[in-house]
């Protein structure tokens, strides 16, 4: 298999074998905009569940405890309310300290008799109160800020790289396409949003904009000097750029995600509800749409865009109709112009080669 | 090679740092590990109203953020804040955090300028005569000039030396010497004269019934005031704890922190919300010579500037010891500089030296950077907790990853043959370095690693890798070109360079821009991607570039070899034959019939032509073009049999 998938690679980079990828961006586009529209959908109902970093909860401090065995309150949470994923820390050297989402009166209570027969303390020896968010407003803010700047030193620094913003315009939409993908599913599986979760957003952020730049700095290296050339457009140009690298980014894909599978099965299956599993949750959905929509969402958009632009458009009806020419003036009888359209040219002109020694004419009598 | 020198060099002295750090100082050859692995150590600071009033929840959320800015500053163990019963503030801090860390949670750093009005010895006093003579004081330019701090209180922009408070008391009361009063208020529009004389003459009290300034003696040291500054004993350490709330607009009487002096001082005149920045560093004197020192330097914000220009002002008219004015922090005299005559600070930047040390200078700057609590706090308890995640998670975590790591491998193995042990050693390598320096930032700027750290790290193979994926993928594209290895990666380096630093220029803009604007666990998060994103660009730079060049030249990569993963025959390489220089040429397999290969298009294509295009081109391009029945929109996995045409041009 190795062997076919290198020689796909070679098919792919010469462009004996191309996916036209740019061409269908209408479906890429539609398929996008339904994810994210679904996504939004998901975000209003269910919705995400915010953890108890978010929302503040209940807390209970149990003193004068003998044992400190932590799976004893864990067990007493269960019991009152069941999906309850308690945070137990011991305090000191004899108490315990529970926290949970917020609970109702009645829950309060349940859950304070729950942990007095657990620990076999007397009433006065569980204390409950409320506690406010660990990751209040003000680090939301503070985390919103400093999104807003990055993404525009993120723009700034992309359009001075690639001497053009519509790159950058293209690979900050498809960030958002896969941002809001993965809250998406994250919101769909509904498994709690903690800080670890946070941060695996976060990190898909780098991800994908990392895996943009990688897919269009080849499609910079293939458009370098698309106007001085009449044989491609720019759009074809792009999309060899985009089956060039298809290799490598599913080889990147692969790597990076084989860890975070490894972490997510773990985390889900063994270790069960926990930071593991919030962040690979989030990293294996992120980075899994963020190769994607490097490939199928980012480099069309951008195409898009650039295809508006004026040089560019004058190129493209120029190549576009010299083909044509081509095509009828030589398919004299004219039964083909009708596809002069779907044409598309797909590889890069290769020089001819050397054909050694032996193709050279053998010198006769010798 | 000489980069590969370079490499272990680096290592050997990050290690070498952490041995070093274990051996003298309490570096220790594991990382730290964040509250979420480690525990540490939970405060509960209750807030100390006067009269029991109850705290409003904004107050609260204020005192919350100021706290959790000062934490931060203090390195990138994250600490957990939170508010519990709607008054208290529960602070969790990852370890056995040191006295200075605590100092930032708890003091409310409400700093104050005040004039002196008076000043003396720091026990009670039986005579109603309270305003120690400064005529007894010895002449305290003099005495500046014999004390060994007055070096550090020259004034470096301009000569003219503020008075040194320290100096002048030091020489009225023999215990003087260990205050911390002493202080160089730095000043760019400095006059002239840089050693006042102060008179011999105490204090000219003037007769009206209101305050004529802040300054006025005879309307703030009222008998009441006067008896309690003579009862105040500043040597009973009670009366050093600070934090009480003080009528900002009546004297106050109170003591310097180490006990040495009591003062009476009167109203405030500026308050530490003018402070618009504060940092901590080591004093330089008029030379610009270090002084060895510690300092903090502050700046006023517009107010303050104006507001210090008029109290400077103000005090060049009085004589001593009314020509100082007392930085109050959390009610006590930190410092209380006298001003030389003629001195007008304008320019809102004054410098606090003293009794300092590193520690204590940098809280200080971070607790007046980040502005006072809204509140006083006292501390409810203080104790230790445990790890909120069991160590199984941090175990299976790892577990997890290095299953992650052997997938990686055997993937890339399988990807890339023999160069895939180039991907293996780069990342074991990586593995290696970070860990020191996880190690030895954990020792020197305090990092805690917590489980999503850990969880970033794994993430960080998959960026790493991907520089090599890129490279490689790079080195084979050249190969595909015809080149031969050495060629292949020389201009595969050239392009992967360029493409690796832009794609890792925007994954360290990410965590620049998180780490200095964000707080909490996403600054933390931030520092391990941008360490991660340094060392992938390190270990690319400096290892497998190096390594790649080493590799080419030997025979079983450079002649490629079926498992090198560079064999240019497996990567479609043109033709069989190509030419290898010194006449030669070098004939291998031919891969199809002639005609085919080159420039092909897809569908019925009309390759490329154009004007420009060759009559082979034409003619397969009509060939195509005849052939193409429906203008296609069929999925192209390259079964349909493709027309290829022919690419010379």
């Amino acid at each position: 298999m190795a062997v076919n998938f290198a020689q796909w690679g070679n098919d792919l980079y010469t462009g004996r074998r191309s996916y036209d990828i740019v061409g269908r961006r209408k479906w890429w586009f539609l398929a996008a905009g339904i994810l994210v529209l679904l996504a939004a959908i998901l975000l209003v109902k269910p919705g995400l569940q915010l953890g108890i970093e978010f929302r503040g909860g209940s807390e209970f401090t149990v003193s004068n405890v003998s044992t400190s065995d932590q799976q004893l309150a864990t067990d007493a949470v269960a019991e009152v309310a069941p999906d309850e994923v308690p945070r137990v820390t011991s305090v000191g050297s004899s108490s315990i300290r529970v926290q949970t989402s917020e609970l109702t009166n009645d829950q309060v209570e349940q859950v304070r008799t729950a942990l007095e027969d657990a620990y076999g303390v007397s009433e006065d020896d569980v204390a409950s109160s409320y506690i406010g968010p660990t990751w209040g407003q003000d680090v939301s803010k503070k985390a919103g800020t400093s999104l807003v700047v990055f993404l525009v030193l993120l723009a700034i620094v992309m359009t001075i790289y690639f001497r053009n913003w519509r790159m950058a315009a293209a690979a900050i939409i498809a960030l958002f396409h896969d941002i809001a993908v993965t809250v998406g599913v994250y919101a769909l599986i509904g498994w709690e949003v903690t800080p670890a979760t946070v941060i695996g957003f976060l990190t898909i952020l780098g991800y994908s904009v990392y895996d943009t730049v990688v897919v269009f700095d080849k499609v910079r290296e293939n458009t370098v000097a698309v106007t001085e050339q009449s044989r491609s457009t720019y759009e074809e140009r792009a999309n060899l750029a985009v089956n060039q690298t298809l290799v490598r980014s599913i080889n990147t894909s692969v790597v990076a995600l084989l860890p975070v599978a490894a972490i997510l099965f773990i985390g889900a299956f063994v270790l069960g509800a926990g930071t593991l599993r919030d962040i690979a949750l989030a990293l294996f959905v992120g980075m899994f749409v963020g190769a994607f929509s490097s490939v199928f969402l980012a480099t069309p958009l951008e195409v898009a865009f650039r295809l508006r632009e004026k040089g560019i458009k004058a190129h493209t009806a120029k190549v576009l109709a010299a083909r044509t020419s081509a095509v009828t003036e030589l398919a004299a009888d004219g039964t083909t112009v009708v596809a002069a359209d779907a044409v598309r040219m797909t590889g890069q002109t290769r020089p001819g080669s050397h054909q050694g020694t032996s193709a050279q004419p053998r010198r006769k009598g010798r | 090679m000489r980069t590969l020198i370079t490499l272990v060099v680096l290592i050997v002295a990050v290690f070498a740092a952490v041995f070093a750090g274990t051996k003298w100082s309490d570096a220790t050859w594991t990382p730290k590990l964040a509250l979420d692995l480690e525990g540490g150590t939970q405060l509960i600071l209750a807030p100390k109203t006067e009269d029991n009033s109850s705290v409003s929840s904004e107050t609260i959320q204020q005192a919350i953020e100021v706290i959790r800015q000062r934490v931060d500053s203090s390195g990138v163990a994250e600490a957990e804040i939170t508010s519990q019963g709607g008054s208290n503030i529960v602070v969790a801090l990852p370890g056995k955090p040191s006295e200075a860390t605590l100092d930032l949670v708890r003091t409310s750093a409400q700093m104050e300028f005040r004039p002196v009005l008076t000043y003396a010895d720091p026990t009670p006093t039986a005579t109603d005569d309270a305003t120690a003579d400064p005529s007894a004081t010895a002449d305290p330019s003099a005495g500046a000039t014999v004390s060994p701090d007055d070096t550090a209180t020259a004034e470096p922009t301009d000569g003219a030396t503020a008075e040194n408070s320290s100096a002048s008391t030091e020489a009225v009361f023999q215990n003087a010497v260990a205050t911390s009063g002493d202080t160089v208020v730095r000043n760019a529009s400095a006059t002239d004269d840089p050693s006042a004389e102060p008179s011999a003459e105490a204090t000219t009290g003037t007769d009206t019934t209101g305050p004529e300034s802040p300054s006025d003696i005879d309307y703030y040291v009222t008998e009441d005031v006067l008896a309690r500054f003579n009862a105040l004993d500043c040597t009973d350490p009670d009366n050093l704890t600070g934090g009480e709330t003080s009528d900002p607009d009546a004297a106050l009487v109170t003591c310097d922190p180490t006990g040495t002096i009591k003062y009476i001082l009167g109203p405030v005149e500026i308050t530490g919300d003018h402070i618009s920045n504060a940092s901590s560093g080591i004093g330089v004197n008029s030379q610009g010579v270090s002084t060895g020192q510690w300092v903090v330097n502050l700046e006023f914000d517009g107010t303050g500037t104006d507001e210090f220009t008029t109290v400077t002002t103000r005090l060049q008219s009085l004589t001593s010891p009314q020509n100082q004015f007392a930085i109050v922090l959390d009610g006590l005299v930190i410092s209380a500089p006298s001003l030389s005559s003629g001195t007008i600070i304008s320019d809102g930047k004054a410098e606090i030296s003293g009794s300092f040390n590193r520690e204590t200078a940098t809280t200080l700057a971070n607790q007046l950077k980040f502005g006072a609590l809204p509140i006083s706090f006292e501390v409810q308890s203080q104790e230790q907790i445990s790890a909120t995640l069991g160590s199984e998670q941090l175990e299976k975590g790892l577990i997890a990853g290095l299953i992650g790591l052997l997938l990686v491998v055997i993937y890339s193995l399988f990807q890339y043959r023999a160069l895939g042990f180039v991907t293996v050693l780069s990342l074991a390598i990586a593995a290696v370095l970070t860990y020191g320096v996880i190690t030895l930032l954990s020792w020197t700027q305090g990092y805690r690693l917590s489980l999503p750290g850990v969880a970033g790290l794994i993430v960080a193979i998959g960026i790493t890798a991907d520089s090599f994926i890129v490279y490689f993928e790079r080195i084979r594209d050249e190969l595909r070109e015809g080149r031969t290895l050495v060629a292949a990666v020389d201009r595969g380096w050239e392009r992967a360079r360029r493409t690796i630093i832009a794609s890792d220029a925007v994954n360290f803009l990410a965590a620049v821009v998180l780490y200095f604007l964000a707080v909490g666990s996403v600054r933390g998060f931030a520092f391990t991607l941008g360490l991660t994103t340094l060392l992938d660009l390190l270990i690319v730079f400096v290892f497998t570039h190096p390594v790649m060049l080493l590799i080419a030249k030997t025979k079983f990569f450079g002649s490629g070899h079926r498992l090198s993963g560079l064999d240019p025959r497996r990567l479609g390489a043109t033709g069989g034959t190509r030419y290898v220089g010194r006449g030669r040429v070098a004939t291998g397999r031919r891969d199809e019939p002639d005609g085919d290969s080159g420039l092909t298009t897809e569908n019925p294509l009309l390759a490329t032509t154009v004007a420009g295009g060759t009559i082979a081109e034409r003619r397969a391009a009509a060939r195509a073009a005849a052939a193409s029945t429906p203008p296609d929109d069929q999925p192209q996995d390259g079964s349909t049999p493709a027309e290829r045409t022919e690419g010379n041009d």
